[in-house]
């Protein structure tokens, strides 16, 4: 008897919270006008009026090379940092970690609005440079978790019989290292590009003017009106941010299969 | 030409001193083992020779050439660890041939090469396999395969059999030592197992609390201990206090309240002063058990009780009481062992004690 309350509380929840998500993707398919219910037939005309609207195209373009930039600068950085905090005997480790790890504590809108007043009080102008800056810093975090945890697993002696067997620490890196660390690296970066893809908190703040994300777009297409354009588009941002981790993760599934027949 | 040789290297941490100053001499294609009981610095030693660690003062040679500002890259030595450290990533033909790829050697080379380290370990159909496939005693002798395939000048050990269980341990031992004598690479392997000390080693290098205690061959170690400590970590010794009386054909004559008159041989109390205060060492498997008044009138002999009885298969540990000094016995048996409160008699042959001076 308490099971299946338990089990039928469950189901409401998870009702709950993906409802609606399939009544955005059902509507993005509906013929109507109007999106609402009931749905008149299937077409993929919103998709297609998606694709010929200049500004959501343009958004998409912006989030998708923030997205990339931002985990290309996250991962490199977050190697970096991770390696320093784990290799090398630095002084005050606990205290760079800590502060590294700080933006993923602080409230989105905290951070955003502090970083908005140091650039302000620096008389920094807004620039598409200093958005990816800030997308950077509160990416980092979750990179250097995830590459950290790694690393720690990765024993100091298999470096050490690299390099006596003569390759220069460096040589080591690159041969030994960094490929054992391969899945954190593609982890931290999916998780980088997506975290970023979905931000609208902080590029709300940080954005220059003119410069529009998908998040942002939408936000500013829902203040006229709720167009099916946006359903469309919601799906596609879906499809995107929960695509690319399952891709990543069937390739480094498909990988490890490949080694483990092999041996 | 001596392969390696350390000039009072020490390491300290911080206030600690890990290996106090120290020399010693290794000469080409010998088998040289650190051995201690935990914690007394033989790892400390052994990456300071590979260059992991810089001493804090001292200079090591290889081959004649300083070694203490080249990296460890530089150094070309092999080095087999305690868990392996084969590269997870890379088949085991790429784990052997790793070093190879940083010299000058050509890809037909390499690969005739890395196919010969697998004859020599016996392990030539593994080649495309990962390690993760191997057993640990298989990844062992690909480590000792990748190690001694780029031909080092020297081959350092840390504790490479300890991960391997009792049996794997002893076959891998001779295996080990038969693969070294092949191909007469100058070796240092460090351990805390006094057996396989004693079995592989040209010299043994005995080391407590960051100090060396005594250098020679197995035999010199185990039967003429240089001090106390070495008299029992290399085995079990009974430590007798006494006087040494004087020297006489080629002993040196000790007198001990227990056992009186004993003329242990003088190579075997090199450092025993002429007379004074000695204490004679006395090794567990050299003192035996008899029934009471059948003494071999040729040994040493005592009255004792039989306190403890260790049965061990095909040996017995005893303890008994002479007096009020306890003794320990090891003796192989092929009847029925003594049993607690048995009183016998103890017997020794004076040639086979040792003395050390001090009281
Ligand atoms: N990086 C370090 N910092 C401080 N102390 C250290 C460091 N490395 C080793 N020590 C200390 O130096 C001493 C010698 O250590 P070492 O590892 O050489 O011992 P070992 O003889 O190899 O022991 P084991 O048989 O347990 O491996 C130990 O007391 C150890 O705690
Ligand atoms: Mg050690």
């Amino acid at each position: 008897m308490g099971w299946s309350l338990i089990r039928v509380w469950t189901l409401l929840v998870y009702l709950f919270m993906f409802l609606p998500i399939a009544v955005v993707v059902l509507l993005a398919f509906n013929a109507n006008q109007f999106g609402s219910f009931p749905m008149t037939g299937l077409s993929l005309r919103w998709f297609d009026e998606l694709f010929q609207n200049e500004a959501i195209l343009r958004a998409l373009r912006t989030s998708l090379t923030l997205g990339a930039l931002t985990a290309l600068i996250s991962t490199t950085l977050g190697v970096l940092a991770s390696l320093a905090l784990v290799r090398y005997d630095i002084p005050f480790r606990n205290t760079i970690s800590t502060i590294l790890i700080a933006p993923i504590l602080v409230p989105e809108v905290v951070l955003a609005v502090a970083l908005l007043l140091f650039l302000q009080f620096l008389g920094i102008h807004k620039s598409f440079t200093l958005l990816l800056f800030g997308h950077v810093i509160f990416t980092l975090p979750f990179v250097i978790l995830v590459v950290q945890a790694r690393l720690v697993g990765i024993r100091r002696d298999v470096e050490e019989a690299a390099m006596s067997l003569g390759a220069s620490p460096i040589q080591t890196f690159f041969t030994i290292t960094l490929p054992l660390l391969t899945p954190a690296v593609a982890a931290g970066g999916l998780f980088a590009f997506t975290i970023s893809f979905d931000d609208i908190t902080d590029t709300l703040f940080w954005k220059p003017g003119g410069v529009e994300t998908v998040p942002t777009q939408i936000f500013a297409m829902l203040r006229n009106s709720i167009s099916p354009e946006i359903n469309a588009l919601g799906t596609l941002m879906i499809l995107i941010t929960a695509g690319l981790p399952l891709i990543g993760l069937a390739i480094s599934r498909k990988l490890a299969m490949r080694r483990d027949r092999a041996g | 030409m001596s392969a390696v040789t350390l000039s009072n290297i020490s390491k300290q941490f911080g206030s600690f001193t890990a290996v106090e100053p120290m020399s010693l001499d290794i000469p080409e294609g010998q088998f040289v083992t650190l051995l201690g009981p935990s914690g007394c610095g033989k790892t400390t030693t052994l990456r300071m020779i590979a260059g992991l660690l810089d001493p804090t003062g001292g200079e090591i040679t290889i081959k004649g050439r300083r070694v203490n500002d080249l990296p460890i890259h530089k150094r070309n030595l092999g080095i087999v660890f305690q868990n392996y450290a084969l590269f997870p990533h890379k088949t085991i033909a790429d784990n052997v041939g790793f070093g190879l790829r940083y010299r000058n050697v050509s890809k037909e080379d390499a690969a005739r090469r890395v196919r010969e380290a697998l004859e020599l370990v016996q392990l030539p159909h593994v080649a495309d396999r990962y390690p993760s496939a191997l057993s640990g005693g298989q990844q062992q002798r690909i480590a000792l395969a990748r190690a001694i395939v780029i031909e080092p000048d020297v081959l350092l050990l840390d504790e490479p059999l300890s991960a391997l269980d009792a049996n794997l341990r002893e076959d891998m031992r001779v295996e080990l030592k038969k693969i070294q004598h092949r191909i007469g690479v100058t070796s240092i392997f460090v351990t805390h197992d006094q057996a396989e000390a004693l079995a592989m080693s040209d010299q043994i290098v005995v080391m407590s609390d960051g100090r060396v205690e005594q250098v020679g061959p197995p035999e010199e170690v185990y039967n003429a201990p240089a001090s106390e400590f070495v008299a029992n970590f290399l085995g079990a010794s009974n430590i007798l206090p006494g006087q040494c009386t004087g020297r006489q054909n080629g002993t040196v004559v000790m007198d001990t309240p227990l056992f009186g008159t004993v003329p242990v041989p003088a190579e075997k109390a090199p450092n025993v002063p002429g007379a004074g205060a000695a204490k004679l060492v006395l090794r567990a498997e050299k003192l035996q058990l008899v029934p009471k008044g059948q003494a071999d009138p040729d040994q040493i002999s005592a009255e004792a009780v039989v306190e403890t009885v260790d049965y061990q298969g095909q040996a017995v540990r005893y303890f008994v009481c002479s007096g009020d000094t306890q003794l320990q016995a090891i003796n192989m048996i092929d009847t029925r062992p003594f049993a607690e409160g048995d009183s016998v008699s103890i017997q020794f042959r004076p040639r086979d004690c040792a003395a050390l001076p001090g009281a």
